[in-house]
């Protein structure tokens, strides 16, 4: 009975979202007043069938109703509460559903916080939100719809990755999507602005905080589960250059940049169609990444369990919103005119080569992501880019960023004067060259590794691994180092779909101990060397995620 | 003047053709590099004592179907009955290489479930899987009478697998 309710509540909450779309959109052009009152409530009424359904789907996990496909494919009586509940979006259908009740949170915050925009822009926002909400309802009521009912159904269900029932999956994709779908109200407030004719001060101050809070997000979901790959699972790192996990840096990237160039509209009135541009950008690589998540057209350790006419449904998406956008960038940004002047020297200057840094490292990433994609369909060839080319190609750029990060807050805006900035600067630069100098002159090659390793801190993250679906392996989940394996096996040029899949499984121990040991030494030499020196007594030092990890091993 | 702000959705319409062609294929389908090759050389012993082991020649004289397996793999479990059945046909050998296992659990498991296969490898390091080029559990290999490596199936093997792309080729092989 629940989960018919929140079927019905899903068709209802898209009928809610075309409403909103057409008043949203349709009222601010037509500048009719009661359309455009009237966009608020139709959102809110969406917002509340939305969360009806995501709640329906939660109370089937939790009293275990496995006459519900999803809730029999991927829970289990047996799971602890907390992982019931997690366990929603812990799967393609529930974490679709996710995505948009968090989409529809967005809408219903700007009813509430957004009182005192011009009626128009809201308008026009919430119409645009009301877009994004329609075209996702649509793809889960017809390709992945969560309510489906089994007959007869199972006495219990099959979800019991103890690899997947951990603290980190549970928390680290809402945040992920928080991040995501938040740089939908920027797309939003890009767009409106386009169909406006506006982008100004007032419209920069109007965005800032929802694209801080989207970045805010981001931030959190990639560390958490760049923290759940490290410790739960073992992988030997923090960061592997995973096309999925690229998928979630390329929007952070791109949302990092406009949250740094956003503030140059709002001072200076400059770089508007830049921004706009980025706005755009940000959220279109959040959908790229969800697109290429559940499409299946890279091979990654998140891929959901795929089907084309998702990836078909979702590249239509993409289109309609990314094409849309851009087309109506191309019309209407030539019209958006500087007003303030820019020289090289100054806070603006700075903040662009900020951005150039960036987006260069985004445009870097995105390349040797979709590398193999693209080589397969121009040649037919199959191959893999790892790690060395991102180092090779994003760690350039992004150490003058580091570098930079330094001494763009002590540019004055407008025009700088080199001199007076040095001046504010010679303490930090003494530092620093006392500190460059001392590295070099008596840093050992320990020494150069861990400085090496701290670099890569603020890059080091992870993608969504709510999608490692299905068991592993046959064997008891081995202890840690092993799923490190399994990944290098699934990024190998010959992996194969199924791979992920149960059909199929790896055996942790493959190719002999020997390499495994050598590669968690090699990936966690900074931290190894580390506590080696702090605790001499010991032989072998335990890394902390190993012996909780044994402990939670079935059988 | 235009054309820069028309850049970003010319870019955007490439990558949305390099999407939807990807769509098309699977990224993880990759042609064994031994397909039409001899089959690596190896030696193994037997699962039980007394037994015969397995080696190349072997293959010699009849369409061979070689499935690598281990106890402890569950998938394996799900393509068994289909290598009994396959067993049972006659239409083709079938036998296996016990990847990585501990013996007297495969000789459990095989006590148990049935044992499908004519003649059993023991591998426990790896080796010779290594050689085959498997890289997971469970994959099944097509030989010919002349021993070259005719077909590869990576994961479970069901029986529409069968019907599609080993029957055919089985045909071809021995009419």
């Amino acid at each position: 009975m629940i989960p018919e309710l929140g079927h019905y509540a899903l068709v209802l909450a898209l009928f809610a979202a075309g409403v909103q779309t057409i008043l949203g959109l349709l009222g601010a052009h037509r500048k009719d007043a009661y359309w455009l009152l009237a966009t608020g409530p139709a959102a809110s009424t969406q917002f509340l069938f939305v969360a009806i359904a995501f709640f329906a789907l939660m109370h089937a996990f939790v009293v275990s109703d496995f006459s519900v496909y999803t809730v029999a494919k991927y829970s289990h009586s047996a799971k602890p509460l907390l992982y019931k509940l997690t366990g929603v979006w812990g799967n393609h259908e529930g974490s679709m559903l996710l995505w948009v009740f968090i989409l529809a949170i967005f809408s219903q915050a700007l009813v509430s916080f957004g009182k005192t925009l011009p009626h128009t822009l809201r308008a026009r926002v919430l119409g645009i939100q009301g877009c994004l909400s329609t075209g996702f309802l649509f793809f889960i009521l017809f390709t992945s719809n969560p309510f489906l009912r089994l007959d007869p159904s199972p006495m219990d269900g099959q979800g019991l990755n103890p690899l997947l029932q951990d603290p980190g999956l549970a928390f680290h994709p809402p945040f992920l999507y928080l991040g995501y779908v938040g740089f939908s109200m920027a797309f939003a407030f890009a767009v409106a602005g386009l169909l406006e004719g506006r982008i100004d001060s007032a419209w920069a101050r109007r965005v800032r905080p929802w694209v801080l809070i989207a970045w805010a997000f981001l931030t959190i979901g990639i560390a958490l589960g760049s923290w759940w790959a490290y410790y739960e699972l073992g992988w030997g790192g923090f960061w592997f250059w995973d096309p999925v996990e690229n998928a979630s840096l390329l929007p952070w990237l791109a949302g990092t940049a406009l949250l740094h160039s956003i503030g140059v509209v709002e001072k200076r009135e400059s770089l508007k169609s830049w921004v706009v541009l980025l706005a755009i950008l940000a959220f279109s690589l959040s959908l790229i990444g969800t697109f290429l998540v559940r499409s299946g057209v890279l091979v990654s350790v998140h891929t959901f369990a795929t089907d084309p006419t998702r990836g078909v449904f979702i590249l239509a998406l993409l289109t309609l919103a990314i094409g849309g956008a851009l087309v109506l960038f191309a019309l209407n940004a030539p019209k958006l005119k500087p007003v303030g002047s820019f020289a090289p020297l100054s806070r603006e200057g700075g903040l662009l080569l900020n951005n150039l840094f960036l987006v260069t490292a985004a445009a870097s990433v995105l390349l040797g992501t979709l590398y193999p994609l693209i080589l397969e369909v121009v040649s037919d060839e199959k191959v893999s880019v790892g790690a060395p080319f991102f180092n090779a190609t994003v760690l350039p750029l992004l150490l003058p960023l580091v570098f930079a990060m330094g001494i763009g807050p002590y540019l004055p805006w407008k025009r700088a004067d080199f001199p007076a900035v040095l001046k504010r600067l010679w303490a930090a630069a003494l530092t620093a060259g006392a500190v460059l100098f001392r590295k070099l002159a008596f840093g050992s090659a320990r020494h150069r590794a861990r400085g090496l390793a701290f670099c890569q801190q603020p890059s080091a993250a992870c993608g969504t691994p709510e999608a490692v679906s299905g068991t592993l392996s046959g064997k008891p989940v081995a202890p840690s180092g092993s799923a490190g394996k399994f990944l290098r096996h699934v990024r190998r040029p010959y992996g194969h779909r199924r791979a992920v899949g149960w059909d199929h499984c790896f055996d942790p121990l493959a190719n002999g101990r020997n390499s495994r040991d050598a590669t968690r030494r090699r990936s966690d030499r900074g931290r190894l060397s580390h506590s080696l020196r702090r605790h001499k007594t010991r032989a072998r030092p335990q890394l902390p995620g190993r012996s909780r990890h044994l402990s939670r091993c079935p059988r | 003047m235009r054309l820069k702000f028309l850049f970003p959705i010319l870019v955007f319409a490439g990558l949305l053709a390099f999407f939807f062609i990807g769509l098309g294929h699977d990224p993880s389908l990759v042609p064994s590099p031994l397909i039409d090759r001899p089959a690596p050389e190896f030696d193994l012993p037997p699962l039980e004592a007394g037994a015969e082991g397995l080696k190349t020649a072997d293959f010699m004289g009849r369409v061979t179907l070689v499935n690598f397996f281990a106890s402890w793999c569950l998938p394996c479990k799900a393509e068994h009955p289909l290598l009994i059945q396959l067993q049972k046909e006659g239409r083709v050998r079938v036998v296996g290489i016990n990847y990585k296992d501990k013996p007297e659990e495969a000789r459990r498991w095989l006590a148990e479930e049935g044992n499908p296969y004519d003649r059993i490898g023991v591998d426990p390091s790896g080796r010779v899987a290594i050689d085959w080029g498997v890289y997971g559990l469970p994959e099944s290999y097509l030989v010919d009478q002349k021993g070259r490596i005719r077909w590869k199936h990576v994961g479970v093997l069901m029986p529409d697998d069968w019907q599609e792309d080993f029957l055919p080729r089985i045909e071809r092989l021995d009419p």
